[in-house]
């Protein structure tokens, strides 16, 4: 790779011990991809935040890159495995709670902000069209390439922190214009409303790309899609189909700055939601858990929730998982304190996917099919699929 | 036998080769504590990987093994020089926060299990004796 002066003095050790360890990440990772020169970026995301998924491993290597690492460019961090000021309510043990805070309190020494939100678009890590970034997170790559039309890889932990800590990434795959061109075009033929419905037809693109061995999906059929629902989607469809890219026509910003896909068309009709809407609901159901807030919940959907639950009684485990900068607007708001009279629970910072929570319920209902991903594989629930509406209906039945 | 390959962290390290036509997950597929894999069906499930020249195609799983193999290290349960035929970020991002030499882009069919392999990866090259 091709450096320059201070990129090559941060490899050499002169901006410390923590720079030059993200350097040697950074250089290895362009040369392994073919990079030519490293590109600055203008914010990272980092992921591998909750001690469930960290272990005392990867404490150790944060303690160590704190040690002298301080972030050049603005950071966030995704979800922790608690809320930090509600864990005891949640049922989070007090071990889990001092470990999650030693790794968060590494992460504040380097400079990063402790948002601990996987939705940092909404709440001031917010790139615009055409930057490069550095961001791990999944659903957050995904919307932040596609429907704002900024740059990243799918970084891991530590390659989005070593971004933080040089303010530099290597300048390869999604960060160029050659690869970021649709590669088969879906037509779909059936209304697709809402952010359950969204999260569906993410996971039969998802699953379709998967088989076909492709990443980026062209979307036609969509006459139109809120925020909620968008996000909805790229959660959806990078779990199920490791998508970091797609363009949806008159939706996405870069939707025609490339050719068109016309060699793969792959059509969805009604018929494929209704099976797959099926699929994310397991049989012999009992349902002691309702989650909303995967990706964390927009204030719009929390505004939603409270009028749905006003003068209603929550009669199961119900949390509302969302950024606590969003909390704290529904806190002024009045909405939160609606929510909480009618017996459900905010897990700000936190989620059902990464909380310490396996096994400790049988069913939970989600308008979330990145959610039903997990809740089967990592927490060992039965799931249902449904709506915010239904979500708090069963929540309140 | 020489071998020539790519550089993906520096170093030099001598030891037994063990070797795996599976590709690895160090994040659920090897256990951090007694450095054993432990990746149900896998064709090194039960054995050691402990100072060994580890020998694989790729690396395969959760971004957290990265983290895994920096757990290794401080355990003093890690390989002392990893092999591949294609490298991953999961592997390389392990090895160069774990300080553990590496090569890729080699025909791992070259190397057998109870070999002696020195592998220098500031240069590239893997020797089998």
């Amino acid at each position: 790779m091709k450096l320059t002066q201070e990129e090559q003095d941060m490899l050499d050790g002169k901006f410390g011990k923590a720079a030059m360890k993200s350097m040697e990440i950074l250089t290895t990772l362009g040369e392994i991809f073919d990079a030519e020169y490293m590109v600055e970026v203008h914010g990272v995301q980092i992921a591998g935040v909750s001690y469930d998924n960290l272990g005392e491993a990867g404490l150790d290597f944060l303690s160590e890159m704190a040690e002298d690492g301080k972030v050049r460019v603005l950071t966030t961090l995704n979800p922790a495995g608690m809320d930090r000021e509600n864990w005891q309510v949640l049922g989070i043990d007090e071990e889990f709670a001092k470990n999650q805070n030693r790794a968060i309190d590494a992460f504040a020494k380097m400079g990063i902000i402790t948002t601990c939100s996987c939705t940092p678009y909404l709440i001031g890590n917010a790139p615009h069209y055409g930057q490069h970034i550095a961001w791990a997170e999944s659903s957050a790559v995904c919307y932040s390439n596609s429907v704002i039309g900024a740059r990243t890889n799918r970084e891991g932990g530590p390659s989005a922190l070593a971004a933080a800590l040089t303010g530099k990434t290597p300048k390869y795959g999604y960060h160029l214009d050659e690869n970021r061109h649709g590669q088969i075009l879906f037509k779909i033929n059936a209304p697709v409303k809402g952010t359950d419905e969204f999260g569906v037809l993410g996971k039969i693109i998802g699953d379709k790309l998967v088989k076909l061995g492709k990443k980026i999906p062209y979307i036609t059929g969509i006459p139109s899609a809120t925020v909620e629902e968008l996000k909805s989607f790229c959660a959806s469809v990078a779990t199920y189909g490791g998508t970091a890219l797609f363009h949806m026509e008159e939706i996405t910003p870069e939707y025609n700055k490339y050719p068109k896909p016309s060699k793969i068309v792959f059509e969805i009709n009604q018929d494929d939601l209704d099976i797959t809407r099926a699929e994310l609901t397991d049989e012999d159901l009992e349902i002691d858990f309702v989650s909303i807030g995967c990706p964390h919940a927009s204030i719009h959907e929390i505004a939603k929730i409270t009028s749905l639950l006003k003068g209603k009684t929550v009669k199961k485990e119900f949390w509302i998982t969302t950024a606590r900068p969003t909390k704290k607007i529904a806190d002024e708001a009045g909405y939160s304190k609606i929510i909480e009279e009618a017996g459900a629970k905010f897990a700000a910072d936190t989620c059902c996917v990464v909380a310490p929570i396996k096994e400790r319920f049988k069913g939970i209902m989600v308008d979330s099919a990145k959610a039903c991903y997990y809740g089967r594989a990592k927490n060992k629930f039965k799931v249902k699929i449904g709506s915010i509406e239904k979500c708090v209906e069963e929540a309140t039945k | 036998m020489k071998l020539e390959g790519r550089k993906i962290y520096k170093g030099t390290a001598e030891a037994e080769a063990i070797v795996t036509k599976d590709a690895i997950s160090f994040y659920g597929g090897v256990d951090p504590d007694t450095g054993k894999v432990v990746e149900v069906g896998h064709e090194l499930e039960g054995q050691s990987i402990t100072g060994k020249v580890l020998v694989f195609p790729t690396g395969k799983g959760s971004t957290v093994g990265s983290y895994t193999m920096y757990r290794m290290k401080k355990n003093n349960t890690a390989p002392v020089a990893i092999v591949n035929k294609q490298i991953d970020t999961i592997v390389a991002v392990g090895c160069i926060i774990s300080e553990i030499p590496c090569v890729d882009k080699i025909d791992i069919n070259n190397i057998h299990t109870g070999q002696n392999v020195i592998v220098n990866g500031s240069e590239g090259i893997v020797e089998v004796k």
